[in-house]
C-alpha cells in the first residue's frame, strides 16, 4: 500500500471516529434535554446505517400487547420489508424479540430455512443478509433494530456491537420517557390532592366562622350538601369559598 | 454517559430496596416515608432529615422527620413561608447552604434566626420532582458548617430519587381517588391551620392569602407556633377581627 492510499485509509478511520463521536454525543443529549422520543429513533437508525455501513436497517417497538410495530426505517424497502416480517410473523427481528438475543451472521441456507417467505422478499429487494439487534434492558425487551445487507460476508463483532452500544443507549431513553409520562401522571394526582385537601380544609374554617359551628360541624353540613347537589366536595368547598353558593344554603336552613 | 445514568438510577433503586425491606433495617413499626428518612441520616455525615410533600403553592404536608429538630426546620419554613426548603421547590434544584450563619440571614432572615437558635448550622435542600412538576423536598440538616462532598452529595441526591420514587410507589398502587395512608394522614397536615385561615379570612374579611399571612405574623410576634395558634382560633380564644 502507498503511501497516499495509507494516508487516505487513516483520513477515512478519523472520519468515521470523529462521525462517531457527534453520534453518540447526539444520542446521550436527548438523554438529558427534552426531547422526542421519534426524532431519537431516526437518528438511531440513519447513525447506524452510516457508522455500520449496512444498507438499510430499520426498528421495531413492542406495544401494550407484546406484539411488534415498526417505529423507524431508513427506507422504504427496509420498512416494507419490516411490515412483512410482520404479516409472516417470520424474520430476525420476530426472532431477536422473542429471545432477547442477537440474530447474526446466520448462513444464507439456515436463514432460508427458518425465514423462508421473507427471505424470498429480501433477496428480491436487493440484499444478501439481514440481522438483527435486542433493544432489551436487563429483564426488559422493548424491541429489535433490522440491518439490510448487501453482502453475505458476515458483520464484523466491532461493528455489532457498536450497533449494539446504539441500541442501548436508545432503549434507556425510551424506558426513561415512558416512566416520565406514567410519573407525570401520578405526580400531577398527588398535586391535585394536597391542594384539595387546603381547599376542603379552608371551606371549613370560613362556613364554620360564618355560621357560627365548628368546622367539624361544618365539614358534615358541606359533605350532606354534596350528597343532595350530588356535587363533589372540592366543588362545594370552592363554592363556599368564593362565596358563590350562600352558608344557609350549604347548611340546608329556612327552606323547609 | 450509560454508566453514569445506569448507577444513579440503580442506587436510589437499591436504597428503595433496602427500605422496603424491613430486616434490612430493622425498623418494624415505621412507616415507609419515616424509614427513608432514618436510613438517609444514617448513611450521611448529616444531623436528621425531612420529608415534605409540596405543590406549587408551598409546603403542603410533613411526611416525614427523623427527629424533634427535623421538624422544628420544616415548620419554620412553614410559618415563615421563606426557607431552603421553599427555595428549593419554586427553583426545582437543590438548594445547599453549608454554612447557614454565613450565607442564611442575607437570603432567609427570618428562617435563619430560627435554625440556628435549634442548633442547624447547614441545610441541604433537595427537590423531588418529575419533570417539571413539583412533588416535595428532602430536607437534610447539619449541626456544623461544611459542605456534603461530591460522593455524599450523589448519595443524598439518590435518596432524593428513591424518596420521588416511594411516594410514586405508593400512590400508584392505590385505587382512583383513593390516597395512601403516608399521604391521608402525614405527619403534619396542617389541617388545622387551614381551618384556621378560613376562620381569619372572614373575621378580619381579607383572602385566605392575607389570612395566612396574618397568621404567621402574629405566631413570629408571640414566638409560638402556627399550629398552637390555630387551635386557639379555631377554640375560638382567639380572634383577628376586621382592623
Amino acid at each position: 500500500m502507498g503511501a497516499q492510499e495509507r494516508s487516505i485509509g487513516r483520513r477515512a478511520v478519523n472520519h468515521r471516529e470523529q462521525r462517531l463521536g457527534e453520534v453518540f454525543v447526539e444520542l446521550a443529549d436527548t438523554l438529558v434535554a427534552d426531547f422526542d422520543i421519534v426524532d431519537l429513533l431516526h437518528t438511531l437508525v440513519e447513525a447506524i446505517v452510516e457508522l455500520l455501513e449496512v444498507e438499510a436497517a430499520g426498528l421495531m417497538l413492542a406495544d401494550q400487547r407484546g406484539g411488534l410495530r415498526p417505529i423507524a426505517a431508513s427506507d422504504q424497502q427496509a420498512r416494507l420489508l419490516e411490515l412483512l416480517e410482520l404479516q409472516h410473523q417470520q424474520g430476525p427481528c420476530v426472532d431477536c424479540h422473542a429471545s432477547g438475543e442477537r440474530v447474526a451472521n446466520m448462513a444464507r441456507e439456515d436463514a432460508l430455512g427458518r425465514w423462508p417467505e421473507f427471505m424470498a422478499a429480501v433477496e428480491e429487494s436487493g440484499y444478501q443478509s439481514v440481522h438483527a439487534l435486542p433493544m432489551r434492558l436487563r429483564g426488559q425487551i422493548l424491541g429489535a433494530v433490522n440491518l439490510f445487507c448487501d453482502s453475505e460476508a458476515a458483520l464484523a463483532e466491532s461493528d455489532l456491537a457498536l450497533g449494539q452500544a446504539m441500541a442501548d443507549l436508545a432503549t434507556i431513553a425510551l424506558l426513561q420517557e415512558r416512566r416520565v409520562e406514567e410519573n407525570s401522571i401520578l405526580v400531577e394526582q398527588l398535586q391535585t390532592a394536597l391542594n384539595t385537601r387546603v381547599v376542603i380544609e379552608q371551606a371549613k374554617g370560613m362556613l364554620a366562622e360564618r355560621a357560627g359551628f365548628s368546622p367539624a360541624s361544618a365539614f358534615t353540613a358541606m359533605r350532606a350538601h354534596a350528597r343532595r347537589t350530588n356535587q363533589t366536595l372540592l366543588v362545594v368547598a370552592e363554592a363556599v369559598i368564593s362565596g358563590t353558593v350562600r352558608s344557609s344554603v350549604v347548611l340546608d336552613q329556612g327552606s323547609r | 454517559m450509560r454508566c453514569l445514568l445506569v448507577n444513579r438510577a440503580d442506587r436510589a433503586e437499591t436504597i428503595l430496596q433496602a427500605v422496603k425491606d424491613d430486616t434490612a433495617y430493622g425498623r418494624g413499626g415505621l412507616s415507609l416515608p419515616n424509614r427513608l428518612v432514618q436510613s438517609c441520616a444514617d448513611a450521611l455525615p448529616v444531623g436528621g432529615v425531612g420529608l415534605v410533600w409540596m405543590s406549587g403553592a408551598g409546603p403542603g404536608a410533613m411526611l416525614a422527620a427523623t427527629s424533634g429538630t427535623a421538624r422544628v426546620m420544616e415548620e419554620l419554613q412553614f410559618v415563615l413561608g421563606e426557607g431552603p426548603c421553599i427555595e428549593c421547590s419554586h427553583l426545582s434544584r437543590p438548594v445547599l447552604s453549608e454554612d447557614l450563619a454565613r450565607s442564611g440571614p442575607g437570603r432567609w432572615p427570618q428562617f435563619t434566626e430560627g435554625a440556628l437558635n435549634a442548633g442547624i448550622r447547614a441545610i441541604f435542600a433537595l427537590p423531588l420532582q418529575v419533570g417539571r412538576i413539583p412533588l416535595g423536598v428532602l430536607d437534610l440538616y447539619r449541626e456544623s458548617p461544611g459542605s456534603l462532598g461530591e460522593e455524599d452529595l450523589a448519595e443524598a441526591l439518590a435518596y432524593a430519587d428513591a424518596a420521588t420514587n416511594l411516594l410514586l410507589d405508593l400512590h400508584a398502587a392505590m385505587n382512583p381517588n383513593e390516597l395512601h395512608e403516608a399521604f391521608a394522614r402525614p405527619l403534619s397536615a396542617r389541617d388545622e391551620v387551614h381551618q384556621a385561615t378560613g376562620m381569619i379570612a372572614v373575621q378580619a374579611d381579607v383572602t385566605l392569602a392575607e389570612a395566612l399571612v396574618l397568621l404567621r405574623a402574629h405566631s413570629f410576634a408571640v414566638s409560638r407556633s402556627v399550629e398552637d395558634l390555630a387551635n386557639e382560633v379555631i377554640a375560638r380564644e382567639l380572634r383577628f377581627d376586621h382592623q
